[in-house]
């Protein structure tokens, strides 16, 4: 008889793995990515694959550089360069978003140990680096379907740019919900993000429990505040940052109670900078801010031991 | 206050949605012939290790006890079949210990052991010692002596039975509920009548219509139950459901606490065939000298359950089966979700045993291990509510305090959480070595 292979239990698994959870991360923005090109044109397109090819290679050069095993198959590093690239206004220069991606994929990832070791969300933190390198660039907003009427090269002002200046608010609930309106390439349909965010939890790969409680607290919020909720949910980058940014399982918390601490905090600091900072928008800041606190979350959040908690062991 | 029966299982935490693969839940069981040798260990339960009672050359008949031992947590053994014994040698078990076994060169006659005869039963005393003298192990797998369990004067007032088998592949006690139903019953109401047991659960998961439907009619006709305090309750299919601490919960709501016993909330859970053995033995008085173990996996040509007795080697048994369909590369004692993985096919059959699996390349493959993602799988899928992530972690710092602290010792290892694992982490792996790190620590903490 040949040899058998011995190794320990279980010798059953359930075929899930981290390309296929990455797999269907980028099948879900893919809705959004054709959004970025119906209304920011081939720019648009050109800016992503600059952004996504930016991560790819940085991930390859730098685990290379650091003789260790080539992470590229496993995808994550293709997430990171489409969440960067629908972080960014389409007019960008693409070496800016080179620049990106580098911090991205370097600094924030690899430096600290790769996939899974980062503490905080690399795109989101590459986007809040290039927003204060480059501040002008990265807060000038082309028009939507700008590059149909040669509009292109003029700018406009984002919904919530506009509600924090005061000025005539003439945006339609439909407008936002279909994104015909300035900003980010892929933050600003919030019908194919919410697509997106269903097939994820469709597929497992997300439970709704951020996505849900961090819009909930979103809406909570606003209805106190005398705010429009529907207004504070569909603009900005929140349904991008609920159900992509949120959700990355490295930078946020294990345990489901965790998760829902993670997620109010979320909402509570978006709704704080949208309402009383200086910045219209403040989805990547709440959320790299919620990341930090993580180690703090999970050392109250995490599940006790079955038998050792308040009730066990009564007949 | 009279206990209720749930219309419906209590919530429980985790598990995994492990597929079946319950092929030989059809086919009637087949009796294996007599095999010419059997290597009978003296190590088939969990406890003191028994010492043989024959030596080379013995005349042996069926039944006959040919190995025990004076601890109280341990089960005698006996002679699975008649003829002389040809060695006491040392063999490896599949967990890798060494144990002395009895080899019988049978004569055929599977000729029972004269002085065998039902147990007289007047006692709790009587009971336990019967159920010592019967060689009952746990036969859902774990393989802890029965008289222990059984040895719980008036705190018990639930007795569960285990007919979950959550394990994908393994039949063998859905085989036993059909065929030797009326013995299960015939169990139930002797251990409910010597403990005092109030209601009696007999648990099955809903992938088994056939075992709840043919239990939950005999239990509501049977005379000697008029109030019906027998019943079927149906679980999800949902892997871990048998196992116990799971089970006392989906059965009662009860959690049982750390380092405590079923029998402390009030539970005794006995697995199917435990209890059908226990009444056929009260009935003959023939003590446990084979089992019926499910062969199965994709290299296993004709896949059934076989009624063998003890000690029979492995290879004898696939021979029966009609071979290998392709070379084994993994075989496993036990279901794939705990089974032990065996070093070659001829190992003996042991009392614990309800399956013997044997799979190809494909199955066999491991793959390898990537980085932990935090995806949270492994917490979702607890059922003891632990997390196995954080558990690796504290292993390979060999903290023993923090391992501690996080409940390590509360794993049962049913590898819901590998299972589900995306990376290939080798979590149950590295939480045995954890386990072994805080054992080693031993009084420290």
């Amino acid at each position: 008889m040949e040899k058998l292979i011995v190794s320990s239990s279980p010798h059953l698994r359930s075929g899930a793995s981290t390309q296929r959870i990455m797999l269907d991360v980028i099948i879900a923005l893919c809705p959004a990515l054709i959004a970025s090109f119906v209304f920011f044109g081939p720019r648009a397109l050109i800016l992503v694959a600059v952004t996504v090819l930016s991560c790819v290679l940085s991930e390859y050069i730098s685990r290379k550089v650091m003789k260790r095993d080539n992470t590229v198959p496993d995808l994550s590093c293709i997430v990171t360069g489409l969440l960067l690239a629908f972080n960014l206004p389409v007019s960008l220069n693409p070496l800016m978003a080179v620049f990106g991606g580098v911090v991205a994929i370097v600094v924030v990832k690899q430096m600290f140990g790769g996939i899974g070791q980062n503490f905080v969300n690399p795109a989101l933190t590459a986007r809040i680096i290039l927003m204060n390198s480059f501040p002008a660039d990265m807060s000038s907003w082309t028009p939507a379907f700008g590059w149909l009427n040669g509009t292109d090269a003029t700018t406009t002002a984002t919904p919530l740019a506009v509600l924090k200046q005061g000025g005539e608010f003439n945006f339609s609930y439909l407008d936002l919900f279909l994104g015909s309106t300035g900003g980010c390439l892929g933050e600003t349909c919030a019908r194919a993000l919410i697509l997106g965010g269903v097939y994820l939890m469709v597929r497992r790969v997300i439970s709704p429990v951020i996505p849900v409680t961090y819009l909930a607290t979103v809406t909570v919020i606003s209805l106190i505040a005398g705010r429009d909720p529907l207004v504070d949910l569909l603009t900005g980058g929140l349904m991008i940052g609920a159900f992509f940014m949120a959700t990355d399982y490295t930078t946020s918390p294990i345990s489901r109670n965790g998760r829902i601490i993670y997620a109010i905090g979320c909402g509570l600091f978006t709704m704080l900078i949208r309402m009383f900072a200086s910045l219209p928008e403040g989805v990547s800041y709440s959320i790299v801010l919620m990341n930090i606190l993580v180690p703090l979350i999970e050392r109250v959040s995490l599940p006790k031991p079955f038998g050792s908690r308040k009730g066990d062991g009564v007949k | 206050m009279e206990l209720t029966f749930p219309k419906k299982p209590f919530r429980t935490h985790g598990g995994a949605r492990v597929p079946h693969h319950k092929n030989t839940s059809q086919i009637p069981t087949v009796v294996l012939p007599t095999p010419q040798q059997v290597v009978i260990p003296m190590q088939q339960h969990i406890g003191a290790f028994c010492k043989p009672l024959v030596k080379k050359g013995d005349h042996v008949y069926l039944g006959q006890k040919i190995g025990d031992a004076d601890a109280y947590v341990s089960a005698p053994i006996h002679a699975s079949v008649s003829g002389t014994v040809s060695a006491v040698q040392q063999i490896m078990l599949p967990g890798g210990q060494m144990s002395d076994a009895v080899v019988i060169d049978s004569d055929g006659l599977m000729e029972a052991d004269p002085s065998i005869q039902p147990p007289i039963v007047n006692s709790l005393e009587d009971f336990t010692a019967a159920v010592r003298a019967s060689g009952l192990v746990g036969l859902g797998g774990a393989g802890f002596p029965a008289h222990v369990k059984l040895n719980a004067p008036g705190k018990i007032d639930t007795l569960i039975i285990n007919a979950a088998e959550c394990e994908p592949y393994v039949t063998a006690d859905h085989r036993e509920a059909l065929e030797n139903s009326g013995s299960v019953l015939d169990g139930v109401y002797a251990v409910k009548k010597i403990l005092g047991v109030e209601r009696v659960i007999i648990a099955v998961e809903n992938n088994k219509p056939d075992v709840i439907g043919i239990l939950s009619k005999i239990a509501y006709d049977d005379m000697r139950d008029p109030e019906n305090h027998v019943r079927v309750l149906t679980l999800k299919s949902r892997y871990p459901q048998g196992a116990e601490k799971v089970l006392v919960q989906a059965c009662t709501g009860r959690r049982v606490p750390t380092g405590k016993l079923p029998a402390d909330v009030g539970c005794l859970v006995m697995n199917i065939t435990s209890i059908a053995f226990l009444a056929d033995y009260l009935r003959t008085g023939m003590p446990l000298v084979r089992k019926r173990v499910t062969f199965d996996g994709s290299a296993i040509k004709d896949p059934k359950n076989v009624l063998v007795p003890i000690g029979t080697r492995i290879s004898e048994v696939v021979e029966f089966c009609g071979g290998y369909a392709q070379p084994p590369k993994k075989m496993l004692m036990g279901g794939p979700m705990m089974g032990i993985a065996m070093t070659d096919d001829s190992l003996p059959i042991l009392k614990q045993n309800n399956a013997i699996l044997a799979f190809g390349e494909k199955e066999a493959r491991l793959q390898e291990p990537s980085a932990c993602i935090r995806c949270g799988r492994c917490v979702q899928s607890c059922p003891m509510l632990l997390v196995p992530t954080l558990l690796e972690q504290y292993t390979e710092k060999k903290d023993v305090e923090e391992l501690q602290k996080r409940g390590i010792m509360t794993c049962m290892e049913c590898g819901s959480c590998a299972f589900n694992c995306p990376a290939n982490r080798r979590l149950v792996q590295s939480i045995r070595l954890g386990k072994s790190y805080v054992k080693k620590a031993g009084g420290k903490r």
